[in-house]
């Protein structure tokens, strides 16, 4: 598999001065998937920003990985739920102008 | 230039211990944090505020100076000499950590009131220097709904910066799309925070829309409706040729498929067009056109 768009875990860890088992954690939460490529494990870069977010919530707000992935799912809910809002405002906005 | 009541923000007592302190700043912090509050600019104001108190109160020197001076920070420029010589110290220090500090934060979310007294930002975490991813930027983009037919780029300008963006075709009204790296300037070396543009989709066309099918009311004669034939009808991006059926019923609705607005990227693909037919009747009629409509009535 192409690790072009893949950072290993090991460079995420060290570049961001995590330790590897704040990770691991999230994996087990199933927060994040860990891609694994000849016995190296990666994260993909489009995860980082979730992992980065995810870190603030743990590091900068003491909030534990259940908190979080407690969290994640609400979040989920707003944002989908803000959705709803707006689909049903442009679908009232459709009958308020006839 | 107000002065700003740390501890108020806070909502601790001015002999507040620095346990006190922190507990405070957690409760507030998790509260309006903006990963917790995505776009709500309420929170995110206020967790400045808390943010910025902490700064001070949580620092013994800060916290000093600000007890000692701070309803009357005029007098803080008597520090500026003190301040010039720690900050020194502070270069020399220069131990990293490269987690993000708190969100979307940067230099330029410190008020004049913080500016004034203590200079600039800094990690109230002893003499590292953090480094602050930059500030998420919000922008609306106005569009016409025939703009956001076709997928196309425009150049916008956001502080003073010309970013070149590709608007997809189908986008909807209010939807809110992420321009990466393009939000304010990271500190201390942190990335630059995101661009957020929400689009404001204005129609002033004959078409309604309710996400990628378009709707619209056609008029129809009293003789094409009882007794059928051709009709050019205006679609979004053109003009169709109907069959209207005979006896086709007033408010009656056709679909024509594929004759919509864009999917959302989904290229090629669009939604439908429903028409719905308002039957006009005659006006005016004359004395033949009259005798002929009784004519008729009789028949029925």
């Amino acid at each position: 598999m192409d690790t072009q768009n893949l950072i290993s875990i090991q460079q995420f860890c060290l570049h961001y001065n995590v330790p590897k088992k704040f990770i691991s954690a999230l994996q087990d939460y199933d927060l994040i998937e860990i891609i694994i490529v000849k016995e190296e494990h990666y994260i993909h870069l489009t995860q980082i920003n979730e992992v980065e977010k995810m870190m603030r919530l743990h590091y900068d707000l003491d909030i534990n990985f259940a908190g979080i992935d407690a969290i994640y799912n609400l979040l989920k809910q707003v944002d989908a739920l803000k959705q709803e809002i707006n689909t049903l405002h442009n679908k009232l906005r459709l009958y308020e102008d006839f | 230039m107000a002065f700003i009541d740390y501890y108020k923000i806070l909502g601790i007592s001015k002999n507040a211990t620095e346990a006190d302190i922190k507990k405070a700043y957690r409760k507030l912090a998790r509260k309006y944090h903006p990963d917790l509050n995505p776009n709500d600019k309420a929170a995110e104001k206020k967790f400045k505020e808390i943010n910025e108190a902490n700064e001070v109160l949580s620092n013994p020197e800060n916290r000093k100076k600000y007890d000692a001076y701070g309803e009357h920070w005029q007098h803080a420029e008597a520090y500026e000499a003190a301040k010039q010589q720690q900050q020194k110290q502070r270069q020399g220090q220069g131990q990293q950590t490269y987690y993000q500090g708190s969100g979307d934060f940067s230099e330029n979310d410190f008020s004049e009131f913080f500016e004034n007294m203590f200079g600039h930002a800094r990690d109230p975490r002893s003499g590292s220097s953090v480094k602050f991813r930059g500030q998420d930027f919000n922008a609306e983009l106005q569009l016409d709904l025939k703009d956001v037919y076709s997928t196309h780029k425009r150049t916008l300008t956001v502080n003073n910066k010309n970013i070149r963006i590709t608007i997809p075709a189908g986008v909807e009204n209010g939807q809110v799309i992420k321009i990466k790296g393009h939000g304010g300037k990271g500190l201390n070396g942190g990335p630059n925070g995101d661009l957020y543009i929400q689009f404001a989709i204005t129609n002033t066309s004959k078409f309604k829309r309710d996400r990628d099918n378009l709707y619209t009311t056609v008029d129809l004669d009293l003789y094409k409706a009882i007794l059928g034939g051709e009709l050019m009808v205006n679609t979004f991006d053109g003009k169709v040729k109907l069959n209207i059926k005979p006896e086709t019923k007033n408010g009656a609705q056709i679909k024509l498929k594929g004759k919509g607005f864009p999917k959302y990227k989904k290229e090629g693909q669009f939604g439908d067009l429903y028409i719905t037919f308002t039957i006009k009747l005659p006006e005016k009629l004359n004395e033949k056109e009259k005798t002929l409509f009784k004519e008729l009535s009789k028949l029925r």
